[in-house]
């Protein structure tokens, strides 16, 4: 069975889940390998984390050399890894990073390239909600070997262990490659709550919270939930950028999506519309985001967030 | 000094988007307009050029390849300020995925030819893929600066920050440059009514493929990479039910609903 090379995104070691689905994914494809690019001590502990969730193979390159240098070298690697270990398809996370190394990793391998796939089957075949979710497509790659970004939540990780024979790889990186340093990185201060993109529940925010966000975070916190917010919150300078959900925000496709003080532009809509469950809260009972919903309560998130807030985590103890 | 800022033209975002019997996205029925993200590429491009030491000697060039209405995203380009524009026309470029749409913009840099900064939106309107300006910096070979919120530079040595994934960076490059911004890079500016009418005059000019040396089987539908097998409309999402608050019945029915769904 061909390989199927997964990028594994983490942050220090530290391997994020949507890695474990793309590996879910790989098995319908072929034979999961992983690809570690990161720092030479935190190899075996990944290798670990993505042989739990079938890794058979697990390629680290130690990146001392790049880790300074934004994006161009790990497609590099990549494409000398696809070189040697003539894939089945190469699939790596959809966030910023992942989607512009298959960027540049498709021009150099000339091969066809999908982002942003919320599903993959034997093919593959992926399928892509476009057009702000109105349209569902489905695609294939036609040409050398299939590069995919599958964005979060794309399939539910399975555990099932693999060998993980580790294989460290030494990439040969251009100059070329080191054109664009990273001069400074400040790391985001975790909020302690799901990250955006990758939870399961977002309760989210907007103009009508006035500035205050206190029944938001409450509400999220009681249900687990991760915090967004709309581009007029996130423009008002009420919370960072980080936030946003939307069309120049993140597209999220969560199981529950909670709307308080949200009216529901198109722009907003293209960010979390293919979400399984809508829920709004908004004083205006005209509000097009009501038009979404699966349930809608016309009142003052001030008071129906808290209340809901404190009914459901008695309800939870 | 030579800045060129790449420019869409895409359907209009709040209209109804339709398919051809190809698949493709049908580029007529919908009006058109210059991609909402580019104008903040626009706006960069020209602040670039009036933070330079010799304003006067740096010229913005928009530049746009699609069917001949993408003239419109060119037009308002020149009328926010930029000097001239160039658009790349051609019936073989229809469909093109964008793979192939980054070589015809960079065949189309080169032609320019000496081109300093290359300035992009971070993603269009229409398409959102978002991985164009990483590909230009790839098949121009200069240093990819994408994903800017806050662009400075001192002639040439350029400082891009950058809100990433999981953490804000800066990014430092000297020489020429592939920049791309995101709608936090600040507001960009609307046309007068001066502009406007100078806008007319301002210089443009139109290229064939052949005139960029891209051979037409290299691009368009049948040469894309990429083939799609189906396209579905999303069933409408049926109105729910929905309650109004009267003295805290709100919050108790909502948590009804979720208790009803398991999330609690």
């Amino acid at each position: 069975m061909s390989e199927v090379l997964v990028l594994i995104d983490h942050v220090d070691g530290a391997v994020k889940k949507p890695t474990f689905e793309l590996l879910t994914i790989a098995k319908r494809l072929g034979e999961p390998s992983a690809v570690f690019i990161g720092a030479a001590d935190k190899a075996a502990g990944a290798a670990e984390a993505v042989a739990k969730y079938g890794a058979e193979k697990v390629y680290t390159v130690d990146d001392a050399e790049i880790a300074g240098f934004l994006v161009a070298p790990k497609a590099e690697v990549l494409q000398q890894l696809a070189g040697q270990a003539s894939p089945a398809a190469i699939l790596i996370s959809s966030n910023i990073e992942g989607k512009e190394i298959a960027a540049r990793l498709a021009v150099k391998l000339e091969s066809g390239l999908i982002t942003d796939a919320v599903d993959v089957q034997a093919g593959p075949v992926t399928t892509q909600s476009v057009f702000a979710g109105s349209y569902t497509v489905q695609a294939k790659v036609t040409q050398g070997t299939p590069i995919i970004t599958v964005k979060p939540n794309a399939a539910a990780p399975e555990e099932s262990a693999g060998a993980g024979a580790v294989e460290a790889f030494a990439a040969t990186v251009s100059e070329s490659a080191k054109k664009a340093r990273i001069t400074k990185s400040e790391p985001r201060v975790s909020s302690g709550r799901p990250e955006l993109t990758e939870a399961a529940i977002i309760v989210s925010g907007g103009r009508g919270t006035g500035g205050n966000f206190e029944p938001v975070d409450a509400l999220a916190d009681s249900l687990g939930a991760a915090v967004g917010a709309s581009r007029a919150a996130v423009d008002s300078g009420w919370v960072p950028h980080a936030f946003q959900i939307g069309q120049t925000g993140k597209v999220v496709s969560p199981q529950l999506y909670i709307a308080a003080g949200i009216s529901g532009a198109i722009q907003h809509r293209a960010g979390m519309q293919t979400s399984k469950t809508i829920v709004a809260v908004n004083k205006d009972e005209e509000a097009p985001i009501f038009e979404l919903v699966d349930f809608g309560v016309v009142g003052d998130l001030h008071s129906v967030l808290p209340a809901a807030a404190a009914e459901i985590t008695q309800r939870k103890a | 000094m030579k800045i060129v800022v790449c420019v869409k033209y895409v359907p209009d975002a709040t209209a109804d988007q339709q398919f051809e019997s190809d698949n493709t996205v049908n580029r007529v029925a919908v009006a058109g307009e210059l991609s909402g993200l580019d104008e903040y590429a626009v706006e960069q491009a020209l602040q670039l050029k009036e933070n330079a030491e010799d304003p006067e000697s740096v010229t913005v060039t928009a530049l746009t390849v699609g069917p001949e209405d993408a003239a419109t995203a060119v037009t308002k380009a020149l009328q926010m300020g930029a000097d001239d524009g160039a658009q790349v026309v051609d019936d073989a470029i229809a469909g093109s995925d964008a793979l192939a749409t980054s070589k015809v913009l960079a065949a189309a840099i080169n032609k320019i030819g000496d081109v300093d900064i290359v300035v992009c939106g971070m993603a269009s309107t229409d398409g959102g893929m978002g991985v164009l300006p990483a590909m230009l910096a790839e098949r121009l070979d200069l240093p990819q600066m994408t994903y800017g919120s806050l662009v400075q530079n001192k002639g040439t040595e350029f400082r891009v920050k950058r809100d990433g994934d999981t953490a804000t960076e800066v990014i430092g490059a000297s020489g020429s440059v592939v920049i791309a911004v995101t709608d936090q890079s600040g507001e960009p500016r609307i046309g007068g009514f001066k502009q406007i009418v100078a806008a007319k005059k301002k210089p443009r000019e139109v290229w064939s493929l052949a005139d960029i040396g891209v051979d037409a089987g290299e691009v368009g539908l049948s040469a894309a990479w990429t083939a799609v097998e189906s396209v579905e409309a999303r069933p409408p999402r049926t109105a729910g039910e929905i309650v109004t608050d009267e003295g805290g019945s709100g919050a108790k029915a909502l948590a009804d609903f979720l208790a009803s769904k398991k999330f609690i």
